[in-house]
């Protein structure tokens, strides 16, 4: 450690790439998180087990059709607690003073979804999510809503309810089919007709099995699924997962390559000083646990630093770019690195054995 | 009791088919407050001997006992343990630290051995004190002298209380005055430990220090 303190600059190779591997794997990290929470936030914040799509739409609620016969069928299945409906309308809104457009996700609901109050009393009211602070909406403004500018009011703030990358939009159900119909005539829904319904299962009732029997029900004019299922089915969601954490995977490798070449120098750069330590009675595990304990300052050095600048990188990236940096996300960063630290490290173990402390004599 | 007696030892090198005999059925004794010169050409088997009587090396056949302990049979574990309680080296290089200070040089020894640190430290500065470093001891290697740095070696072998000091070719790279100062210096410290050391070197000028000399040629052991 003292050598670390006195001469840092022999560290600064390792430490400095430790460094910038650890902006990569936060900015990765934080892009594919923004990512998967800016495209899912709006059903992973369903209040229910389960998501009801109508069969035809292949799990995408943009296409999914459910109408109010069907809704009452799925409300008598046994083993359904409450059963309510969504709708979405993604649209272009002007927000006052802003030139141009943002793109929103205007939801129309009946259960409130997590973070999210019991559905607005007055049409035309909306929560929205907090996200879309960035773009210069403020709580009591009116935000016109596509080609034909129908107008909410922000009554108030929610957070991490976005749908496929934009921005959540929380009224109730007459807004949604106002909104919608306005935007696109052609595209009126019937009375009671919605989206998808998110359906919560009673007590005790295993959700798959509640899924069957409602789909059942239906004569198979639904498709009913897991929340977590509904969420993996988003288009290219699971592909873009993939892709990051295959990205992710590499650079932690290469970490651990970085550490365990750049230790491996070091070791045999001080084979002497070794021998001599260890001719003096040292053993292997003594010499070994300071180069451990080396590695591992370095990598929580490196992640401090490299934590910092990937949080001035955050601050600075325009809000379009949906990078979102987590605790969780720095925390298996951080753990990540300290494991590929000490094991990059670990190979030089077998060059510390084999050290011969008879060779710090003649 | 002797500070080391060595037994018809031998040093036997195995490489393929072909045996080098370092060291061949060597015995001597070394008293307790006594210095040793061990005088002999280069690949006499000298820096075997000194590393079989330090714990670096097991010999192939014979007995090595030191300050009464009989260290021929043990396992690696216990000659790492051994070198860290019961030898001290003055390597001929001087080998110090060159990012520890001339004291933390010395507690390095103590710090694997993981002794009391409040009296570490207390023996390391009475040591640099002994040795006239008191006012150089926060100073890095690269910040001393020869004479310095070779007197720092010198406490480092004191360090953990030895009961033999093994000292190899301490004035190959020096002149012959300094050499001699050098040698001043480590028989004066020996001398006022009562402890015994081997001294290896191949300058027959600088046997005089020691209270005898012993020659070694071709790995055989003959007194003078």
């Amino acid at each position: 450690m003292i050598e670390l303190r006195r001469r840092p600059g022999r560290f600064a190779p390792a430490g400095i790439a430790l460094v910038l591997l650890t902006l990569l794997l936060l900015v990765l990290g934080g892009l594919l998180d923004g990512l998967y929470n800016g495209s899912s936030g709006a059903l992973r914040a369903q209040p229910g087990d389960l998501i009801t799509y109508s069969s035809d739409a292949k799990l995408s609620l943009v296409r999914s059709r459910i109408d109010s016969a069907t809704v009452a069928e799925v409300e008598d299945v046994p083993g359904v607690e409450a059963a309510g409906g969504l709708g979405t309308a993604l649209l272009g809104a002007k927000v006052p003073d802003h030139n141009d457009e943002v793109s929103v996700a205007l939801f129309g609901y009946q259960l409130a979804p997590r973070g999210v109050p019991s559905p607005p009393a007055q049409i035309g009211d909306v929560y929205a999510d907090r996200s879309l602070k960035a773009y210069g909406v403020k709580e009591g403004q009116t935000l016109l809503l596509g080609p034909a500018e129908y107008p909410v009011v922000v009554v108030g703030w929610v957070s991490d309810t976005n749908f496929l990358l934009q921005g959540g939009l929380w009224g109730n159900l007459d807004t949604w089919q106002a909104a919608l119909g306005s935007a696109r005539p052609d595209a009126v829904l019937a009375p009671g007709t919605v989206q998808a319904l998110t359906v919560t299962a009673v007590a005790g009732a295993d959700p798959t099995q509640v899924a069957s029997a409602i789909d059942e029900a239906t004569g198979g004019a639904t498709e009913t699924v897991t929340r977590a299922k509904a969420v993996a089915s988003l288009p290219g969601l699971e592909q873009q997962r993939t892709t990051f954490n295959s990205i992710i995977y590499t650079t932690f490798f290469v970490a651990a390559l970085v550490v365990s070449l750049f230790f491996a120098l070091l070791t045999l750069e001080r084979i002497g000083m070794y021998a001599v330590f260890k001719a003096v009675g040292a053993s292997s595990r003594q010499i070994f646990t300071q180069v451990l304990l080396q590695a591992i300052v370095i990598a929580v050095i490196s992640l401090v630093v490299g934590g910092l600048l990937a949080l001035g990188a955050s601050l600075v990236i325009p809000p379009q770019v949906p990078i979102q940096l987590t605790a969780g996300r720095a925390v298996e960063v951080a753990v990540g690195l300290i494991i590929m630290s000490t094991i990059g490290s670990a190979l030089s173990l077998r060059r510390v054995v084999r050290i011969d402390p008879a060779s710090a004599i003649g | 009791m002797s500070a080391l007696k060595l037994d018809h030892v031998r040093k036997v090198y195995q490489s393929g088919d072909d045996e080098t005999v370092a060291l061949d059925h060597a015995s001597m004794e070394v008293g307790d407050d006594e210095i040793l010169a061990l005088v002999g050409p280069s690949g006499s088997g000298k820096t075997t001997l000194l590393s079989i009587s330090g714990g670096l090396l097991s010999p192939s056949e014979g007995q090595v006992v030191v300050a009464g302990d009989d260290i021929s049979g043990y396992d690696p574990k216990r000659l790492t343990e051994f070198r860290r309680t019961s030898v001290g080296f003055v390597f001929q290089s001087v080998n110090l630290v060159p990012f520890l200070t001339a004291r933390e040089n010395l507690l390095v020894v103590a710090d694997f051995d993981k002794r009391d640190k409040k009296r570490s430290a207390a023996r390391a500065d009475q040591l640099l004190d002994e040795l006239g470093l008191a006012k150089r001891k926060k100073n890095l290697p690269g910040q001393l002298s020869g004479g310095e740095r070779q007197r720092v070696a010198v406490g480092r072998a004191f360090m953990n209380e030895p009961a033999l000091v093994l000292i190899d070719e301490p004035t190959s790279a020096l002149d012959t005055k300094l050499g001699e100062q050098v040698m001043e210096l480590i028989v004066t410290e020996v001398r006022a430990r009562n402890t015994a050391a081997i001294i290896v070197t191949h300058d027959l000028r600088m046997t005089h220090y020691a209270d005898r000399t012993l020659h070694i040629t071709d790995g055989v052991l003959e007194t003078s």
